[in-house]
């Protein structure tokens, strides 16, 4: 078994137990939607394009942290973490996995928050879908190791958030930046470099989270 | 840095009987720190007040600089000594780093809540505000501040053991990652969303102001290592009575 092929198998599995069970991404989806609805009652009648694209990130940061709650919920509580561990693969392919698997989730969340968003408050631009795509990685590679983290402590959903969202901030500065800023190139350029340096950061420490 | 040359002598002698702790060197060597932090920082403020040249613009207020900046900066030391214990951890195993790396966060912590009131106060005699979303040093200290406060619920919140011993590690080296990136997310987010009104006088300094900066900078690390100590000496022996209870039991 070649790496890679570990990472699909992995990623397969939770993809495959996400649309038997449909635990995690209808939660999502209705989420980002009702969000949204609630932001729109929240905000003043003039409400400025700044405030709702404001608005859209808080959503989309909130929608992942529920979406990375779940993330490992299936391995804690079938005991699954520990024969994964023992499976004869590299650790981190099990962290890579999981990041397609959530990525892919926030996908399908944002398929659906785009669209929304456009129709309820106004236009969504190309700077927004791709910094909205850059972010995604971001949060999922950041996520999914706190997840994990979290996962050993008794308090989890509570922890979670704790730990995330300070490291979420450069996410939502990059996000609101791109797409309300006169340059976005910088703050792209921004997004992709928290990207890879958090990226390989997760990567290279996430068998010392789960390892005994 | 101070605190990282004299915390070699504070740690524990490993392989030394096994109710030394190393408290006793620790002790030592935290009070020779605090003697030393006492002078520097007697020294320093007193060269602050008395012999540093007053600021053009800001006057007699200008004078908080020599206690804000080297406070903020021995809480980046702070930090970045947590992540060099904690990725010593990761790399030999050896549990005695995980309490060094603990007790620097602690540190960090408490530097970087006396930064957060220090640079309020400032803001508030300079601008009339308590807070400024304009001022990026204070608003990044924000950030790294929330970051490592979760650290202490993530450790209190897992069981002691060696699982929360390397996530506790993983987390301080994020903070590491963290500092430098947030640096550069308010950096743009300032020249864009906030505009600039203040910046630093970093580069320009009259000698007699860095002169005097400089003395306060090594006070104030020297208050944190003999602070460091003092708490690591306190948490050993806190974990050696624990280990003496549960054989006697």
């Amino acid at each position: 078994m070649t790496y890679a092929s570990d990472v699909a198998a992995l990623a397969r599995k939770d993809l495959l137990l996400e649309l038997r069970s449909r635990d995690t991404l209808p939660a999502m989806l209705l989420f980002v939607v009702s969000a949204l609805v609630v932001f729109h009652f929240a905000l003043p009648a003039e409400e400025s394009e700044r405030a709702e694209t404001g608005l859209l990130w808080i959503a989309i940061v909130f929608t992942a942290l529920l979406g990375l709650t779940r993330a490992f919920a299936a391995e804690r509580d079938q005991g699954l973490l520990d024969g994964l561990v023992l499976a004869p693969c590299d650790r981190s392919a099990i962290w890579l996995a999981k990041c397609i698997s959530v990525v892919a989730f926030l996908v399908v969340a944002e398929a659906v928050a785009l669209p929304s968003f456009a129709l309820f408050f106004g236009p969504v631009g190309w700077e927004l879908v791709v910094a909205v795509a850059l972010a995604d990685i971001g949060i999922a590679a950041v996520g999914t190791l706190l997840s994990a983290v979290a996962a050993a402590s008794r308090a989890r959903e509570l922890v979670l958030p704790l730990l995330f969202l300070p490291l979420a901030i450069p996410i939502v500065i990059g996000g609101v930046g791109a797409s309300l800023a006169g340059n976005p190139a910088s703050f792209l350029g921004f997004l992709a470099l928290y990207d890879t340096i958090f990226a390989i950061l997760s990567w290279a420490s996430f068998e010392y989270v789960v390892t005994e | 840095m101070s605190t990282s040359s004299l915390s070699e002598d504070g740690r524990t002698g490993k392989a030394g009987p096994a109710f030394d702790f190393g408290v006793a060197s620790g002790r030592r060597g935290a009070s020779t720190l605090a003697l030393a932090a006492a002078g520097l920082l007697v020294g320093g403020i007193a060269l602050a007040l008395y012999w540093a040249p007053e600021d053009a613009d800001q006057g007699f207020s200008q004078k908080i600089f020599y206690l804000h900046v080297p406070v903020a900066l021995t809480a980046y030391a702070s930090f970045a000594w947590a992540a060099w214990k904690a990725f010593r951890l990761l790399s030999t195993r050896d549990s005695r780093y995980d309490l060094e790396s603990y007790t620097a966060v602690h540190m960090g912590v408490i530097f970087g809540l006396l930064t957060l009131v220090t640079g309020s106060i400032w803001a508030k005699i300079s601008w009339g505000h308590w807070w400024s979303w304009g001022e990026r040093q204070l608003v990044l200290f924000l950030i790294v501040f929330l970051f490592y406060s979760a650290y202490f619920m993530l450790r209190y919140s897992t069981e002691p053991g060696p699982r929360r011993e390397r996530n506790s590690a993983v987390y301080a080296l994020f903070g590491v990652a963290l500092i430098p990136v947030s640096f550069l997310a308010v950096r743009i987010a300032g020249t864009i969303l906030h505009p600039t009104v203040f910046t630093h006088e970093g580069a320009n300094l009259p000698w007699e102001m860095f002169l005097a900066f400089c003395v306060c900078l090594a006070g104030m690390l020297s208050l944190a290592g003999s602070l460091y100590l003092a708490e690591l000496a306190g948490k050993r022996a806190d974990v050696a009575l624990r280990d003496l209870r549960e054989l006697l039991a």
